[in-house]
């Protein structure tokens, strides 16, 4: 199969690898620094309008009438819209369509838009949306999980199931006998708060419509947004708007960060286009940094109760998972939230026996969404702490524990979902080692203390978020004559360097420096649709793609030098700007002139590259294409802590991060992307909550980044990377991804060193000061009652 | 229409070159180089002083953009990310350094951060250490790398700086990692 792009890996570990595993320099970080690549607000366009969107007060309220007469009468007011001009609901999950792009009759959250304007200016703008009059009838507002479900109150009007949005009960194996036979269950409730994206660059979108010429007379509206999922984006506009696609072009600019908080449409992007197409002028709105967090789209709050069987050696006999989400307003991603908080689970440990039963509720808040991880942080959270909880009542070496665990290479899990390469192991070894985890766990004071904890991901999902059954990623590329190569990628480098991944790529198969090539990336108009930077697919299944695109090219390549030379095909390979002969490396030509012999021989050189999933990895039951993924990646994380009793304060000193990637396609960016995702984490442990509050009528106590505490360069911790591989045969040259799957062990690790440090078990998110505080008054107590041993058998004084 | 205040013609010098600008007197000296400049260099991440990314330097002192009127820059010499390599022939050694570690993912942090960052390296006179690095780098949030990458830059960048004879080339050493080197 010589078009097969696996093909390619065994060829490729034995020509060059001139490209692969090196550092490089990212195609596109040089301009960034030099401050003039154009992000979305800095798109200038003749005659651009400013929009603004008017925004709910009330967490719950029925929209009696809306007065926009005042605003239109202000000069320079261009255009008024709400939620009567977008009637067709949308949803970036086809199922559950559940949101208007302006609040039709009902504001589901404080911050919910009602209506937008178009001005000649912000400041006119904002005075505009000041002069709309919205007259509320003014609901209860329904902020818990629990309470919104017993509730007759339906909260989203779409909704199908009241105030239940989705529920997932599935179980695999006897998982009631594999606890009544455990020598030892732990039983556990967890909660984690939910936290937000913030990424620096806040939302933004800009549009246009070009009329005449090879627009037509119907025209052409562009839409430029700083989105994670153009090709979804694509499509809900063209829905919304009732304008056929072909007449709608999506152009992702160089994006400021994302993790999940640009991964489907939102309000703004409906509106600049409408205002666009009722103004006939182009139109931007840009997010003030409180409507960042309002349209939120992240991590969901869960309250998760587990029940795990153990064996008297440690080995998991059942787990027995029940957990109630907390979506927001709309659905989101929510259906696959759902199924991911259990679905994702299953790995890298061999359960026994599983049962998960998850159900999401609809409540007033911004909605929830996928946050680097998705659904699947808040669970990892839970079963680490139920393993290390394990550990100590067994008295077994936390990291021996999960050894005895681990399912192995090419295991099937559980749940019926087949893993290939597994490092796992290797990554528990490197964290032990870097740690000094033997030697110093046994012996650091109290106070401090190290814990480990291990994970699992996909790397990509093996169905699109709407079924059909064409490639998952599609690549272009092109040569010149020059020597040169273009590439053209529907997908959305978001920061995490995927569009220096295909260069690197393009570059080993085809002899070129990165500096030689071109990668132009998520324009709807010039790249085949790729489905967009989510689930770290894109390494796996964009990097197949443009892989089989640029083998292709290279055959052609090689054939007509070898053509010329007269010699077999196998000995011509490309590196360095040139054709070389393997068995004579004296004799060789510049690669321009390979290229200008190829094209010679085949005309114009230009290949496409396509990837689809294997569709035979997971189980047939309801549900269970959910979650799984073509190959996981594995992940470890050992942490060392440090716990003031006085001030209830934890620091984390340093983070161990050990990651299977497969294989690392350039080392720095992976490191990038492990040590990015290990602060994350950390910063979900200990600092950030995303919360609204119910006595305040559900407005967020901190939208901003200073009350909303993200991490410093003070505040983070020593991040050590290490590269793990096991290369994985479905990923191009093994590789699997690095992009979220280094984020989950980060607060079990932690919590585990809080305990190893001081004792205390901290079971609720974030681990703040008063939670230390109040733990640790417990634990006192429970020691002074007698019912506990000193921990790390320290006597201290009594509080 | 809101009705304009009076415009102020503010005079200042912006990356070495005499400006004469027109400028609401309530605009902040952001506003004024990204969109009556078309300075897009100095990014807004948040506009009320919380995130670092608006960081220019005035008189050589990084400030931030976002909380500094524009008439407060009269007569002061103003340095945005596009100025930051004059004199250093196109690309700044902290430049090339970012470059080299992958210390810009998104990008969006980094124009403010290099600001900070050279007001750091110029004052030290010699290599700069981690917590330097961290305590000067304090007000510039960095949401995608976790800092690490970005600091080894910096460190990196102030050592070749404090080379006189490094080639020019800009293969800089690793900084020392020591659990990395352990490996
Ligand atoms: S934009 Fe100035 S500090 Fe955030
Ligand atoms: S590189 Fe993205 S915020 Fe720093």
């Amino acid at each position: 199969m010589p078009d097969d792009p696996h093909h390619d890996a065994a060829e490729a570990a034995d020509h060059d690898n001139w490209q692969l595993g090196g550092t490089h320099r990212k195609v596109d970080a040089m301009e960034r620094m030099r401050g003039i690549t154009r992000y979305t607000d800095d798109l200038k366009l003749p005659g651009l309008l400013h929009g603004k969107i008017k925004r709910s007060p009330h967490a719950h309220a029925r929209i009696v009438s809306i007065d926009t007469s005042r605003a239109l009468a202000i000069a320079g007011v261009h255009a008024v819209v709400t939620g009567r001009d977008f009637p067709i609901p949308y949803g970036i999950i086809p199922w559950t369509p559940d949101e208007n792009a302006l609040a039709v009759d009902k504001a589901l959250y404080v911050g919910d838009g009602v209506a937008a304007v178009a001005a000649v200016d912000e400041e006119t703008a904002i005075e505009a949306v000041d002069a709309i009059e919205v007259e509320y009838e003014v609901l209860p507002g329904l902020f818990d999980p629990e309470e919104s479900l017993a509730s007759d109150l339906q909260i989203n009007p779409y909704s199908r199931k009241g105030n239940l949005s989705k529920k997932v009960e599935l179980e695999f194996g006897d998982v009631e006998g594999g606890l009544s036979g455990a020598h030892l269950v732990v039983e556990g409730e967890y909660f984690f708060e939910g936290t937000t994206h913030a990424a620096i660059e806040p939302h933004c979108a800009v549009a246009h419509v070009e009329r005449g010429g090879s627009a037509g007379d119907d025209g052409l509206l562009t839409v430029w947004s700083a989105t994670q999922v153009s090709h979804y984006l694509h499509r809900e506009l063209s829905k919304v708007l009732e304008v056929p696609a072909h007449r709608i072009r999506v152009i992702q600019p160089p994006l400021g960060g994302a993790f999940g908080g640009k991964s489907e449409p939102f309000d703004l992007e409906f509106c600049v286009a409408k205002l666009a197409m009722i103004t006939g002028r182009p139109v931007k709105i840009l997010y003030t940094r409180e409507e960042v967090f309002y349209s939120h789209r992240g991590r969901h709050p869960m309250l998760m109760k587990y029940r795990t069987g153990f064996s008297r050696d440690g080995k998991i006999t059942a787990v027995d998972a029940n957990t109630l989400i907390d979506g927001g307003a709309y659905s989101s991603f929510g259906l696959v939230t759902t199924y991911y908080s259990g679905q994702l689970l299953c790995s890298p440990y061999d359960f026994g026996s599983y049962r998960f039963h998850s159900r999401r509720a609809y409540t007033n808040k911004p909605a929830c969404g996928p946050k680097r991880g998705h659904g699947s942080v808040q669970p990892r959270f839970a079963i680490e702490v139920q393993l290390d909880k394990a550990a100590v009542a067994l008295g077994v070496d936390p990291i021996e524990l999960r050894r005895r665990n681990d399912m192995g290479e090419g295991a099937k899990t559980v749940n019926e979902f087949q893993i290939g390469s597994n490092g796992f192991l290797e990554c528990l070894r490197r964290v032990e080692e870097a740690s000094g985890w033997k030697e110093r766990r046994t012996t650091l004071p109290y106070g401090r203390g190290l814990g480990v904890a291990g994970s699992t991901y996909i790397s990509g999902t093996n169905y699109p978020i709407y079924p059909n059954a064409m490639p998952q990623a599609a690549v272009q590329v092109c040569l010149d004559r020059s020597g040169r190569a273009r590439v053209f990628s529907g997908a959305n480098d978001i920061g995490q360097g995927s569009n220096t991944m295909l260069a690197v790529i393009v570059g080993e198969e085809l002899g070129l420096p990165l500096e030689d090539i071109r990668v132009l990336s998520a324009d709807t108009d010039l790249c085949p649709v790729d489905l967009g930077a989510y689930s770290s697919r894109i390494t796996l299944m964009v990097g197949n793609a443009c892989l089989d695109a640029a083998h292709r090219l290279r055959r052609k390549v090689c054939g007509a030098v070898a053509k010329r030379w007269e010699v077999p095909v196998r000995r011509v390979t490309l590196v360095e700007r040139k054709a070389i002969d393997i068995e004579d490396p004296d004799r060789h030509i510049d690669i321009a002139e390979a290229f200008s012999w190829a094209e010679e021989d085949h005309g114009l050189l230009g290949e496409v590259g396509s990837y689809n999933t294997p569709k035979d990895r997971h189980g047939d039951y309801r549900g269970g294409t959910i979650g799984a993924s073509p190959a996981y990646s594995f992940t470890s994380h050992i942490a060392e802590v440090e716990v003031d009793e006085e001030t209830g304060v934890v620091t984390v000193g340093t983070i161990w991060v050990a990651h299977d990637c497969g294989r690392a396609l350039s080392r720095r960016i992976v490191e990038g992307q492990m040590e990015g995702s290990a602060y994350m984490g950390f910063a979900e442990a200990l600092m950030e909550q995303h919360i609204v509050d119910p006595d305040h009528g559900g407005v967020h106590p901190a939208p901003s980044l200073l009350d909303y505490r993200i991490p410093t360069f003070i505040d983070t911790p020593q991040l050590r990377s290490l590269i793990v591989e096991a290369p994985d045969e479905q990923g191009p040259y093994g590789a699997k991804e690095a992009g979220e799957g280094p984020l989950h062990p980060s607060i079990p690790a932690i919590a585990n060193a809080i305990y190893d440090a001081v004792g205390i078990r901290l079971d609720s998110l974030p681990f703040s000061p008063p939670r230390v505080l109040q733990a640790l008054e417990q634990r006192r107590a429970a020691e002074a009652a007698g019912e506990l041993a000193p921990h790390k058998g320290t006597a201290r004084r009594t509080a | 229409m809101s009705s304009p205040s009076p415009a102020s013609l503010l005079s200042v010098r912006i990356n070495g070159e005499p400006v004469q600008v027109a400028v609401q007197p309530h605009h902040t000296l952001l506003e004024v180089l990204r969109y009556q400049l078309d300075l897009i260099g100095s990014k807004q991440g948040c506009d009320k002083g919380d995130c670092g990314a608006c960081t220019v330097q005035i008189d050589g002192e990084p400030q931030l953009a976002c909380l500094t009127l524009a008439i407060h820059a009269e007569g002061r010499d103003v340095t945005t990310v596009e100025g930051l390599a004059t004199g250093h022939g196109g690309v700044h050694p902290l430049q090339d350094a970012f470059d080299r570690w992958d210390a810009a993912q998104c990008g969006f942090c980094t124009p403010g951060i290099l600001m900070s960052a050279e007001a750091l390296v110029r004052k030290t006179p010699r290599p700069v250490t981690d917590p330097e690095v961290r305590a000067a780098l304090a007000g510039n949030l960095c949401r995608c790398t976790g800092y690490t990458k970005i600091i080894d830059a910096v460190i990196d960048a102030s050592r070749l700086m404090h080379t006189d004879d490094e080639t020019a080339d800009g293969a800089g050493q690793a900084p020392t990692r020591p659990a990395a080197a352990a490996q």
